[in-house]
């Protein structure tokens, strides 16, 4: 079969993605900058062709929750928002995390705190990464930097949630939900049977259907010794899923003497200052986490051993700075700096690079 | 000249006393036990006056608990 | 004719319904909710419902509704159970979906939710137990709490100048075009027992038959709450509740999509 090539935004390929993979229901509230992600799936009608559901809900807390229904029925099920609405969300991603059930959140981050601005940014990754909603929960937090991985991610999102019954999120920013690129769309998939998901997920609310026991979607335990068993059982979970889960990239890091981390949009952008600071002699390489949870510690840890000095780069004042720190051996004396841009503002290539300099003068 | 005769069981360990029964019931068949206790400390309910009973269930229907079962007979011949 | 005469298989009328799991309920005595989950209970056994039901509890004394019927169910946050079972109801055409809610989850915490799923006319059923107070936190004022009336939150009685009027949700619920049945029953009575047993009856025939939302409020005591005994919680309903919130229906149609 040809490869179904085609131009488009990030959000709109999230969208074309979704239907492809054979989910099952999309819930979603308008708000900028991912309404292409709503809008295209209606454009797309897909309860016409494959009996996807898709419903613009009241608001982004009816939408999670609606998620939640969905997924206690082991249903393949997503919404999608921005920083200010996936706040919103936070509650009920709680439930699902608590209730152990699979579903995909995206985030297709723009600036905050507060209503803030429409532009991109990367300031909500100690939401994703550390909790966000209430409880001893984590997400798998799946970070694109391509229109292709935006599609690509929708698939791997589902199908580790539904491997470990957990939610995982895709947080995306702004440039990458609305930049264009060519993209190979991800080949298209039934839906599951009904009869496959109740072999599939045996826990699944489906009615009793002659089932000799009742399912329920719960996560209410009031016995303390019942409710730690809960809490350490997740735990256990999110131990396979460090141990297994973990994903990042590299670039020029075999004979780099600095190291730039970077996610998302700014990992791009950081490819190209790489580029540029190598043809004027400065030997640095990037490492980019495309798992934010699990964060590749072993990855920072053995590269920090290599290099004099690690730049972190993001869309905000310094979160995953904190996270590379921790990766660091104990003792490691090596400098890590951040840069930052905030408020919507996205640097070029050459900030980057000043940045370094300015750090690591003796890099030159 | 048809005669009707009822009878209820209670789940005594179930009733929680409420009075509803009592309250609901046509011809004072029930009432609540006035000292004992059932084990979870209720004063349930009994019938008082067991052969008062209709069998007509509005004991059940208003009960919360579900712990009234009914029985009703309609003689012919008596 | 002796008491062995009478208890005999051939002569029950009443009994348990076989839906109604043995767990004891955790309400306090006298509470309506038990009541009205023995008559869901029973209604779903009668339409051979037990295993297309899925039933969406709430947040309030009914969180553990799950625990007392025995059916599949989804225990959902605070006033979002609408939209829990909007989601199950689209993806599950097949079933038969329910919410139980009480007066602060579906009208004041959940109140979009609860507009929303009825506007867009789900083929759900909604029972709506109001009782004018939160039961579970202790007995502070609920969305429905009369005027007069003294809560932990209200110790003066509610002032319409301080805490606004109680709402009459059943009515805007009325209003929208998505819902095809809005009742308002009580239990207090064994006469209002079986007109309330009608009415989920009804609402669960049009939920099977996707005829739209169907709303069964049930204005209900909270003895606890209320702080008299259950005779008397009844009788105050009676005469207090039942002026604010009059029985019976106030729609019955079939929604036209």
């Amino acid at each position: 079969m040809e490869e179904d090539v085609k131009l488009m935004k990030g959000n709109e390929a999230l969208a074309h993605a979704a239907v492809r993979y054979g989910a099952d229901g999309y819930f979603g509230y308008p708000i900028t900058p991912q309404s292409e992600v709503l809008e295209t799936l209606e454009e797309l009608m897909p309860w016409e062709t494959t009996g996807m559901t898709v419903l613009q809900a009241e608001s982004e807390v009816a939408a999670i929750n609606m998620v939640y229904g969905g997924a206690s029925c082991g249903r393949a099920v997503m919404t999608s928002s921005s920083s200010p609405g996936v706040s919103l969300k936070m509650e009920g991603i709680s439930y699902i995390a608590a209730g152990e059930l699979p579903a995909l959140i995206v985030n297709v981050m723009r600036g905050g705190p507060g209503l803030g601005t429409i532009q991109p940014s990367q300031a909500d990754y100690f939401q994703a990464t550390k909790g966000g909603g209430h409880g001893d929960y984590h997400l798998i937090v799946l970070a694109p930097n391509s229109v292709q991985e935006m599609a690509d991610f929708v698939g791997l999102g589902f199908d580790l949630a539904f491997k470990y019954r957990t939610p995982a999120m895709i947080l995306a920013d702004g440039v990458v939900g609305q930049m264009m690129e060519k993209v190979v769309l991800p080949p298209v998939r039934p839906r599951r049977t009904q009869d496959e998901i109740i072999e599939q997920c045996p826990w699944a609310v489906t009615g009793k259907r002659g089932r000799a026991h009742r399912n329920v979607s719960t996560t209410l335990e009031l016995q303390p010794n019942a409710m730690e068993k809960n809490n350490i059982r997740l735990r256990q979970t999110y131990d396979l899923i460090e141990a297994n889960e973990t994903r990042s990239e590299e670039f020029m890091t075999e004979d780099a003497e600095y190291l730039i981390v970077a996610f998302g949009c700014t990992s791009r952008i950081c490819r190209k200052a790489i580029e540029d600071a190598r043809a004027q002699g400065i030997k640095v390489g990037l490492l980019r986490p495309i798992t934010l949870w699990p964060f590749p510690k072993e990855a920072v840890c053995r590269l920090s051993k290599q290099v004099k000095g690690i730049l972190v780069a993001e869309l905000n004042n310094g979160q995953m700075i904190e996270d590379v720190r921790l990766s660091l051996s104990v003792g490691s004396s090596v400098p890590v700096c951040h840069f930052g841009r905030t408020g919507g503002i996205v640097p070029n290539p050459q900030e980057v690079i000043d940045s370094l300099l300015s750090n690591f003068p003796q890099s030159k | 000249m048809a005669k009707i005769f009822g009878a209820v069981e209670i789940d005594s360990n179930r009733c929680k006393g409420c009075d509803l029964c009592v309250a609901a019931c046509p011809t004072s068949v029930l009432s609540l036990q006035p000292k004992e206790v059932n084990d979870r400390g209720y004063h349930f309910a009994y019938t008082v006056n067991p052969d008062a009973c209709i069998g007509c269930g509005s004991c059940a229907a208003v009960c919360p608990d579900a712990c009234i079962e009914v029985y009703r007979l309609v003689d012919k011949n008596a | 004719m002796t008491r062995e005469d009478i208890i005999k298989d051939e002569n029950k009328v009443y009994s348990r319904p076989r839906l109604l799991l043995d767990a004891t309920m955790h309400y306090c005595p006298g509470c309506s909710h038990g009541v009205v989950h023995k008559l869901v209970a029973e209604v779903l056994e009668e339409l051979g419902m037990e295993d297309t039901a899925i039933g969406v509890a709430p947040v309030g004394c009914a969180v553990f509704a799950y625990n007392y019927i025995d059916i599949d169910w989804i225990e959902a946050a605070h006033g979002r159970a609408p939209a829990v079972a909007t989601a199950v109801s689209r993806l599950q055409p097949d079933n038969v979906v329910f919410t139980y809610q009480g007066d602060g989850d579906l009208a004041a915490i959940g109140t979009a939710e609860t507009i929303h799923a009825c506007t867009r006319g789900e083929n759900i059923m909604i029972i709506f137990i109001n009782n004018g107070i939160y039961g579970m936190t202790g007995g502070q004022m609920a969305p429905t709490t009369l005027e007069g009336m003294k809560t932990s939150t209200t110790p003066y009685g509610r002032r319409a100048d301080i805490n606004g009027f109680p709402v009459k949700i059943s009515d805007i619920v009325a209003m929208l075009d998505g819902t095809c049945y809005v009742t308002r029953q009580a239990v207090h009575t064994p006469a209002a027992v079986r007109s309330a047993r009608k009415a989920i009856r009804q609402a669960l025939i049009n939920t099977r038959e996707k005829r739209g939302t169907s709303f069964v409020e049930i204005v209900s005591t909270c003895s606890s709450g209320w702080k008299l005994s259950p005779v008397k919680a009844n009788k105050w309903m009676e005469e207090n509740m039942f002026a604010k919130y009059p029985l019976g229906d106030i729609k019955n149609t079939e929604v036209k999509k």
